[in-house]
């Protein structure tokens, strides 16, 4: 046996569970959809969670440097953030498009 | 489970139109909120103008932003030189604004930037705006500079070149649109969500120990979306005026 089933094989069980195509392509949307979003938010997580961090230290060490260092800590966020933002567009369009 | 039943997107997304269904000047709720946003903008603009010894109304409020867009915005992404593009980043700024915050108003509860076409308009604009900076400070030669950073080994150009040219020309407008549009629809139906759970959880017996709860989360939401919507408005404000910024002076 293998680990991961094959196309085939979730068909015939699909097949056997009473599932018809349509059906079939919606539960694989919406596990596609959340996998998607899911794998999609790990990266900027931590990305954002590091840029804020360093920038508290930052912050906290220069506090004459507070606003300089305010500014680049969000357009940082801005960039980080357009990832996980993409994996929600892609989960909208697997999901309900 | 508890009777909750999702409404669908296109439920949340999609008005029906007030009147001229189906015809190019069809109206529904997204246009009248963004023909609001384009009027508070230039109520902004035109009563804020109105000079005066002491300021007060909309006076205080043009001044306020005014002065936190150019010490907050334009003086860091731009530095010397950039007050001059300060009406465009301004007029981004409060129309984003104004279409956000319309989420959380009772009555409308729709961001007008959760479709695409809004959103997509702004970052083509602000495109077209900074290539014509560009062209204006830089001339033609804006396209090499653009294209071609120096400091790069001359071989590593045919990598460099149209990574570059793709990441300027085309990325740009694309992330500033789907950043925004992404923001506002997320929390559109994060506030949904919230609310179909307290609506469905009301009246059980369960719910006097569960709707506290959800109904807490739903205005704790609220509050957040508001953040949210400065915050996005500021983002792109700051994003628009650190490429126009780029495209006045050559990197070196």
């Amino acid at each position: 046996m293998s680990v991961l089933p094959t196309l085939a094989t979730i068909a015939q069980e699909a097949g056997e569970a009473g599932l018809t195509a349509a059906e079939l392509k919606n539960n694989s949307a919406a596990t596609g959809a959340g996998l998607a979003y899911g794998l999609a938010a790990i990266g900027p997580g931590i990305g954002i969670g590091y840029l804020v961090g360093q920038s508290v230290q930052a912050m906290a060490r220069q506090p004459e440097a507070a606003g300089t260092v305010r500014t680049t800590m969000f357009l940082g966020i801005a960039f980080t953030e357009a990832l996980a933002l993409i994996g929600f567009v892609v989960f909208i369009l697997l999901k309900f498009a | 489970m508890f009777g909750l039943e999702y409404p669908s997107i296109q439920l949340l997304v999609e008005w029906p139109e007030f009147f001229a269904e189906g015809s190019w000047y069809g109206f529904n709720k997204i246009t009248l909120i963004n023909v609001l946003a384009v009027l508070l903008t230039a109520g902004i603009f035109v009563f804020g103008n109105k000079g005066a010894l002491v300021p007060r109304g909309v006076r205080n409020l043009a001044e306020a932003s005014v002065d936190f867009l150019d010490k907050g915005v334009l003086q860091q992404a731009i530095g010397h030189g950039g007050e001059k593009y300060l009406p465009y980043v301004a007029a981004i700024f409060f129309y984003v604004f104004f279409g956000n915050i319309f989420e959380v108003i009772p009555s409308f509860q729709m961001p007008g930037n959760a479709r695409m076409a809004t959103p997509l308009f702004l970052g083509v604009m602000t495109l077209v705006f900074f290539v014509a900076v560009g062209l204006k400070h830089q001339g033609p030669k804006y396209f090499y500079n653009a294209c071609f950073p120096p400091g790069v080994p001359k071989a590593l150009y045919l990598l460099v070149a149209p990574i570059e040219f793709l990441s300027t020309f085309l990325v740009r407008p694309f992330s500033l649109a789907v950043r925004l549009f992404a923001n506002m629809l997320a929390g559109h139906i994060l506030i949904v969500t919230f609310a179909v759970l307290t609506a469905a959880l009301w009246g059980l017996s369960l719910s006097l120990i569960i709707v506290p709860f959800s109904f807490g989360m739903l205005v704790a939401m609220i509050g957040f979306e508001i953040m949210v919507s400065f915050l996005q408005a500021y983002v792109f404000a700051i994003l628009a005026a650190v490429y126009i910024g780029g495209a006045m002076h050559p990197e070196h």
